[in-house]
């Protein structure tokens, strides 16, 4: 089986955008096309990583509509719906599209517009990917993180303080990334004093609602050398499921789809925990950050928070996480996140990455769905 | 699966031994479900809780919510609700209380047929 390159990356300005889908789809991936020097008859695949453009503002057929907008007929055309980890289902998508042998050229693009409504509007959308028994009490994604974050700050004797410095970090990268939703940082005080959403996380704990769109372009690797020297190859790339209803599991503080994604991804690598230099983990709540390096074993159970502490996630230190900001401030258009993820790691990897470029040979991303439901975890090596 | 209580809580106990709730067609591994037990004659452990105040169209605000555990019988089974107050700490121990609409079924994007709306709230003891 042949080694699956990615040759061009690209994402929109990410935040409040006036353009639909169509048009943010369309911007990444005109982007993609430019950034990889590939034209648009040689795409033999076109995946668009997208949760709900039918029920955000009521445009189905997404994928079709950006094959023709971008002059990719024919390309076959598929909508990648994993819910928040459509971005990475996405990303396994593409690479199982190249592995087989079915296409030598596929570009990803994800994206998602979500701010039009409003924030119980949205916030409802998003819950609808819970079971009945959940829904019908209201539960929304930010109260299971909130209900998480107290049963881990309770259980490990973390301090409050140390989600907040999660929150911290992630503004800091951010304001190195021209495209993120908040390029500006927040002190510790701002994010513990900030207002209550699901108690004990506060506003400052949570990702933005965002409009976005994002960009790879995959092929083999003997292709990806007719274009260019500078190209990342994905060693591994897994996913994993688990249990729909949230309260089913049997520890709060472990998911399992991270767990088993990491672990085959991995596996399938042949690298291990030790060897990822830079990572891109779904912030979209602060506690969720702990939850991945825990479970991907960067940190024992209930210790990453001490990695925290110790600032050995910064941009400047031993593993950086979320270099791009993370969801946390770059925003996450739901779609996008997962592709926005690869984007961040195949910039570190060919040293594109500007002010926010760490030294790094290998990376990973892991993209989480729902609350921990659907789970992907790429990992990248630079090309040799 | 037959019941008497046409309000229960109801939870599957499958061949294994387990117990799930909400029920699944099938259990852990595959496991079939051999009976139901309604968990509103038990009383339960908060495992962990949280206030949300950002909440949808149609649910209260703020919203209390909890995790908590049933013992039956030596078999843990978790479930998840809203609770009636905050006045709360992680191991207390509740009891459910009925409640005929927990949130408005014509607010929220759910087509308000697609599921039952009627459940328990838990209360401390």
């Amino acid at each position: 089986m042949e080694r699956v390159a990615i040759i061009g990356a690209s994402m929109t300005q990410f935040g409040q955008r006036e353009e639909w889908i169509r048009e943010l789809l369309a911007e990444a991936g005109i982007a993609c096309l430019e950034d990889a020097g590939v034209d648009p008859a040689t795409v033999e695949h076109l995946y668009v990583s997208n949760m709900a453009s039918g029920e955000f503002e009521g445009q189905g057929g997404i994928m079709n509509a950006l094959a023709h907008d971008l002059g990719a007929l024919p390309a076959y055309t598929e909508r990648i719906d994993q819910t928040s980890s459509s971005g990475g289902a996405g990303i396994y998508a593409a690479w199982r599209s190249i592995a087989s042998g079915a296409s030598d050229m596929t570009l990803l693009v994800g994206g998602e517009k979500m701010t039009h409504p409003s924030t119980a509007e949205t916030t409802d959308i998003i819950a609808s990917i819970t079971h009945p028994c959940e829904y019908k009490h209201g539960l929304t994604l930010p109260s299971f993180a909130g209900m998480t974050a107290r049963h881990y700050l309770e259980r490990f004797d973390a301090p409050r303080e140390s989600l907040g410095k999660v929150a911290v970090k992630n503004h800091k990268n951010g304001v190195d990334n021209p495209h993120a939703q908040f390029q500006k940082e927040v002190d510790l005080e701002t994010v513990l004093e900030s207002p209550i959403v699901a108690d004990p996380l506060r506003l400052y704990d949570f990702c933005p609602i965002t409009d976005g769109s994002a960009a790879l372009m995959l092929c083999p690797e003997s292709v990806a050398k007719e274009y260019t020297d500078d190209y990342v190859v994905i060693a591994g790339v897994a996913g994993a499921t688990d249990t729909h209803v949230v309260h089913e599991r049997p520890d709060p503080t472990i998911m399992g789809g991270v767990v088993e994604s990491g672990q085959q991804a991995y596996e399938m690598s042949g690298y291990g925990p030790e060897d990822i230099d830079v990572a891109e983990l779904h912030d979209m709540f602060t506690i969720l950050e702990f939850l991945q390096m825990e479970g991907l074993d960067f940190a024992e159970q209930g210790e990453a928070w001490k990695h925290v502490e110790e600032g050995r996630t910064e941009r400047d230190a031993d593993r950086p996480i979320n270099t791009s900001g993370g969801l946390k401030s770059k925003g996450h258009p739901l779609g996008a996140s997962g592709v926005a993820q690869g984007v961040e790691i195949y910039e570190q990897l060919v040293g594109e990455a500007g002010p926010r470029q760490v030294d790094a040979d290998v990376g990973l991303c892991c993209n989480v769905g729902g609350f921990g439901n659907c789970v992907i975890t790429t990992i990248m090596e630079a090309a040799a | 699966m037959s019941d008497e209580n046409a309000n229960a809580m109801e939870a599957y106990r499958y061949e294994d031994g387990s117990i799930s709730y909400p029920g699944h067609p099938l259990g852990p591994d595959g496991s079939e479900p051999v009976e139901t037990i309604d968990l509103s004659e038990y009383t339960a452990t908060v495992v962990t809780w949280t206030t949300s105040t950002a909440t949808p169209p149609g649910v209260r605000a703020p919203n209390h919510l909890a995790i908590v555990e049933f013992d039956v019988d030596g078999e843990p089974v978790r479930a998840i609700g809203q609770l009636t107050t905050d006045e709360v700490e992680s191991g207390d121990e509740v009891r459910p209380v009925y409640v005929e609409e927990l949130r408005d079924p014509e607010a929220g994007i759910k087509e308000p047929a697609s599921q039952d709306w009627d459940g328990y709230r838990f209360e401390p003891v």
